[in-house]
C-alpha cells in the first residue's frame, strides 16, 4: 500500500465544505492501539456527493463520526464549513450537529416510543423552534419523503424503507448544509435502497446539500456518488470520479 | 430545550415504563406521606395546645393591676418598681387610656365577686365573673349549650356546668364520668335566678331606694360611699362545659354575667375597700383590668407600655414561649423521622434513573447525534426526576392526609370509649401541603443530579453502538 496521498477536491473550486488534514483517531483496546483513522487528509467541496468506501474496519465510519462531530480527533484537524471541530466545546459541537449536520444511519435510529412526526420534530425541540412553526415544518419534511399519511405511526409499525425515509426527513428538518449517511441502505432490500438513494440524490441536487455517504457497496457508490474515496486500515488509499464530471479533469492521487 | 418540551418529553418517558416509574413514584409518595403525617401530627398537637391555651383567654391578654394592689405581696416588680405612693389608681380614665394604646382590642375591668344566687328558693354561694361581649368568639364557648348573652346589658347569665349540676342538686361523686351538658341544660335554660348582692352607692347615698325586694340594711363604710343590698333577676341563657379548673383570669368562675350589666350594678368588690381613700371621684376603681391584644406577638409591647403607665402588668407570654420552644423541637424531631422515608425514596429515584440510562442509552446517543446538547440530556433526566417528585408529592400529601384522618378517627373512637371528648389533633395546613410537594420536588432533583450528569456525559459513538 502506498502512503496515503492528500486528496483535494476537484479543482475549479467552489467553497470547501469539509477539509481534513492528517486526521487521526486512535484508541486503545486492552494492550493494542487501534488506528481507526490514521492520517487522512481530504477535501470535499460544497454541494458534492462523496462516497467513503472500504471494507469493515477500514475506518470509514470513524471518519464519518469525526466529520459529524460525534467524536474528537486524536490529532490532525477537521474543518467543516469553516469550523475547526477539534476546537469546539462540547456545547458548540452539539450546536454544530444540530444546525450544520443531518445524519442517517444503517439502523435508522428512530426513537421507538415516538411517532414519526415526533421523531422528525425532535431536532426542532432541541433547536427551540417556536411550537407554532414546528407543525408546518414537520409536514413539509414528511411530504418531501412521502410519509405524511403515516405521521402518527410508531417506527415499529413501518417498513425499513419507510423508517429510513423518516430518518431522512428528520435529518433535513433543521436545513443542514451537510448530510452524513452511514450505510443508509445496509438494512434495506435493493429496491427500497434505490428509493432511499434517489431521495438522497434529490437532497443533494435540489437542496444543494453536501453528502458524504459511507458504504461498502461499490455499485451503489458508483451509481450515486460523484466521487469515491477508498479507505483501508484507517488510511486513504484511493479515490475516483464517477460519471460525467462537470467540466473538470481527474484528481491527483494514485491508484492502488 | 424549553420547559414545555422538557415536561412533555419527561412525562412521555415516564409513561414508557409505567410500572417501574409508578413504583418509584409510590416510593416517593410514601415518603412524603410519612413526612406529612409526622408534621401534621406536630401541627395538630400544637394547635390543640394553642386552642386549649386560647380557651383560657390568656394567650392574647395582658393582666393589669394597680401597684398598690400588690403592696406587701413581696412581688419583685413592687420592690424594683416605683414607690407605691407614686403609682396610679386603676380607674376608668386609666382603663380608657390603656384601651387607646396601639394594638389593644379592648381593656375591660375584671369584675368578680362572690355572692348568693337563689334558684327555686335555695341559696347558692358562688363566684361570679363578668364577660365582655368579645368573649362570645372565644373558643371557650364553642361547645356551649344555649346561647351567648343577647346584649351586653341583658339581665342574663351563663352557668358553668358544675354549677348547673349544683342547681339541679346532683353533684356526681368524684371520678364519675363527665355529665352531659345537653342534659343539664334542658331543665335550666330559660329559667330565672335571683342574685343577691351588695351595691356600692356613691355618697351621699340614699340607702332608702325602695326596690321591690331590696332591704336597705347597709351602713356607710367610709365617707365616700355606702353599701346597699340589692337583688337582680337573671335569666339562664347558656350552660358552658368549661372546666373551671383549667380556666384562668375572668373565665375562672362558675357564673358569668354580661360586662356592662355587671358594671351598672356597682357590685361591692373586696378591693373597693382598699381604694376608698384614693377614689378621687365617683368613677369606679378597678382591682384589675384585662387587656386583649390584637395578636399574641404584640403582647410584649403592650405589656411594656402598660408598665410605663405605672401599673403592674403580666402575661403568660414567657410561659407560652417555652412551650413554643418545646414544639419547635418536637417539630424538628418529627420532621427528621418523616424525612427518613423520603430519603429512602430518593435512593429509589437514583436507581430508577440509572436503570433508565442503561435502557435508553441508545436513545441518548440518537438524541446527541441529531443535536441534543449535554445540557438538553441532563435537563431531560432532571425533568423526569422532578416530575416523579411532584407527582409523588401530590399523591403523598393526599395519602398523608388520609392516614391522618384514619388515625384521628381511630383515636377519637378510643377517646370516646374512654368517655373523653373527641379532639382534632391532626392538621394539614396549606403551608405543609406546599412545603411537602416542594420538598419532594427538591429531593427528587437532588436525586436526579447523578443520573442526569451521567446521562449527559455518555459518549454518543459508544451509545449508538449499544444495542
Amino acid at each position: 500500500m502506498t502512503t496515503a496521498p492528500a486528496i483535494s477536491a476537484p479543482p475549479g473550486s467552489v467553497a470547501i465544505a469539509i477539509r481534513s488534514e492528517q486526521l487521526c483517531r486512535h484508541y486503545r483496546m486492552g494492550e493494542t492501539l487501534i488506528r481507526a483513522v490514521d492520517g487522512v487528509s481530504l477535501e470535499v467541496r460544497a454541494g458534492e456527493f462523496v462516497a467513503l468506501l472500504g471494507s469493515s474496519g477500514s475506518g470509514k465510519s470513524s471518519m464519518l463520526n469525526l466529520i459529524a462531530g460525534l467524536d474528537r480527533p486524536t490529532s490532525g484537524t477537521v474543518v467543516v464549513q469553516d469550523r475547526d471541530l477539534a476546537k469546539l466545546s462540547r456545547e458548540e459541537l452539539a450546536k454544530y450537529r444540530l444546525h450544520v449536520v443531518g445524519m442517517v444511519f444503517q439502523s435508522f435510529n428512530l426513537i421507538p416510543s415516538m411517532t414519526l412526526a415526533e421523531n422528525v420534530e425532535l431536532p426542532l425541540r432541541f433547536a427551540e423552534v417556536e411550537r407554532s412553526r414546528r407543525d408546518s415544518l414537520v409536514h413539509e419534511a414528511l411530504d418531501r419523503v412521502g410519509l405524511r399519511a403515516r405521521k402518527d405511526h410508531r417506527p415499529s409499525e413501518l417498513s425499513g424503507g419507510e423508517q429510513q425515509r423518516a430518518a431522512l426527513a428528520r435529518a433535513l428538518i433543521n436545513r443542514p448544509q451537510l448530510l452524513l449517511a452511514d450505510e443508509p441502505t445496509g438494512n434495506l432490500d435493493s429496491h427500497t435502497g434505490t428509493e432511499i438513494m434517489d431521495l438522497v440524490r434529490e437532497f443533494n441536487r435540489q437542496l444543494g446539500m453536501t453528502v458524504v455517504m459511507v458504504t461498502h457497496e461499490r455499485a451503489l457508490a458508483e451509481r450515486y456518488a460523484r466521487r469515491m474515496i477508498f479507505l483501508a486500515d484507517g488510511k486513504l488509499v484511493d479515490q475516483s470520479l464517477n460519471g460525467p464530471a462537470p467540466a473538470q479533469s481527474g484528481t491527483p492521487g494514485g491508484q492502488p | 430545550m424549553k420547559l414545555p418540551d422538557l415536561t412533555e418529553l419527561a412525562l412521555r418517558n415516564l409513561r414508557e415504563s409505567v410500572l417501574r416509574n409508578s413504583l418509584t413514584t409510590i416510593g416517593i409518595s410514601v415518603g412524603v406521606a410519612s413526612l406529612v403525617a409526622m408534621l401534621s401530627l406536630g401541627t395538630g398537637l400544637q394547635q390543640l395546645f394553642s386552642r386549649r391555651l386560647a380557651k383560657s383567654g390568656l394567650f392574647d391578654t395582658v393582666f393589669v393591676s394597680s401597684r398598690r394592689e400588690l403592696r406587701g405581696m413581696g412581688r419583685e416588680e413592687e420592690r424594683t418598681g416605683p414607690n407605691p405612693g407614686e403609682s396610679r389608681v386603676l380607674d376608668e380614665p386609666a382603663r380608657q387610656e390603656i384601651e387607646h394604646l396601639p394594638n389593644v382590642l379592648e381593656a375591660y375591668p375584671d369584675i368578680r365577686f362572690i355572692t348568693e344566687l337563689r334558684y327555686e328558693d335555695k341559696p347558692h354561694l358562688t363566684m361570679i365573673s363578668a364577660l365582655p361581649s368579645s368573649a362570645k368568639s372565644n373558643d371557650a364557648f364553642e361547645s356551649m349549650q344555649g346561647s351567648f348573652f343577647s346584649s351586653d346589658t341583658a339581665p342574663e347569665v351563663i352557668l358553668q356546668k358544675s354549677f348547673a349540676e349544683e342547681l339541679l342538686g346532683k353533684t356526681p361523686p368524684l371520678g364519675a364520668p363527665e355529665p352531659n351538658v345537653a342534659e343539664l341544660a334542658k331543665p335550666l335554660l330559660g329559667r330565672e335566678l335571683t342574685m343577691r348582692y351588695a351595691q356600692r352607692a356613691a355618697a351621699p347615698a340614699p340607702p332608702q331606694q325602695k326596690n321591690d325586694a331590696a332591704t336597705a340594711d347597709a351602713g356607710a363604710v367610709g365617707a365616700a360611699y355606702s353599701v346597699v343590698s340589692r337583688e337582680q333577676e337573671l335569666k339562664i341563657v347558656g350552660i358552658s362545659d368549661l372546666d373551671v379548673e383549667s380556666m384562668r383570669g375572668p373565665m375562672r368562675a362558675k357564673v358569668f354575667l354580661p360586662l356592662q350589666l355587671a358594671e351598672s350594678l356597682h357590685v361591692m368588690q373586696p378591693t373597693d375597700l382598699r381604694e376608698i381613700a384614693r377614689a378621687a371621684s365617683d368613677q369606679p376603681v378597678y382591682s384589675s383590668i384585662s387587656v386583649r391584644v390584637k395578636n399574641p406577638t404584640q403582647v410584649q409591647a403592650v405589656e411594656d407600655a402598660v408598665k410605663k403607665m405605672g401599673f403592674t402588668a403580666f402575661s403568660i407570654l414567657d410561659a407560652s414561649r417555652s412551650v413554643q420552644q418545646v414544639f419547635r423541637v418536637l417539630f424538628a424531631f418529627l420532621g427528621i423521622f418523616g424525612s427518613l422515608a423520603l430519603t429512602v425514596a430518593s435512593i429509589g429515584i437514583v436507581n430508577t434513573l440509572v436503570m433508565a440510562i442503561l435502557e435508553r442509552r441508545r436513545e441518548i446517543g440518537i438524541m446527541k447525534a441529531i443535536g441534543a446538547s449535554d445540557g438538553d440530556v441532563k435537563k431531560l433526566f432532571f425533568a423526569e426526576a422532578g416530575a416523579m417528585g411532584i407527582l409523588g408529592g401530590i399523591v403523598g400529601v393526599v395519602l398523608g392526609w388520609a392516614i391522618g384522618q384514619v388515625i384521628n378517627f381511630g383515636t377519637n373512637i378510643y377517646l370516646k370509649s374512654q368517655s373523653l371528648p373527641p379532639e382534632h389533633f391532626w392538621a394539614v395546613p396549606w403551608w405543609l401541603v406546599f412545603f411537602a410537594i416542594g420538598f419532594a420536588f427538591l429531593v427528587s432533583l437532588i436525586s436526579g443530579l447523578y443520573p442526569a450528569g451521567r446521562a449527559a456525559r455518555l459518549d454518543p459513538v459508544q451509545a449508538l453502538r449499544y444495542e
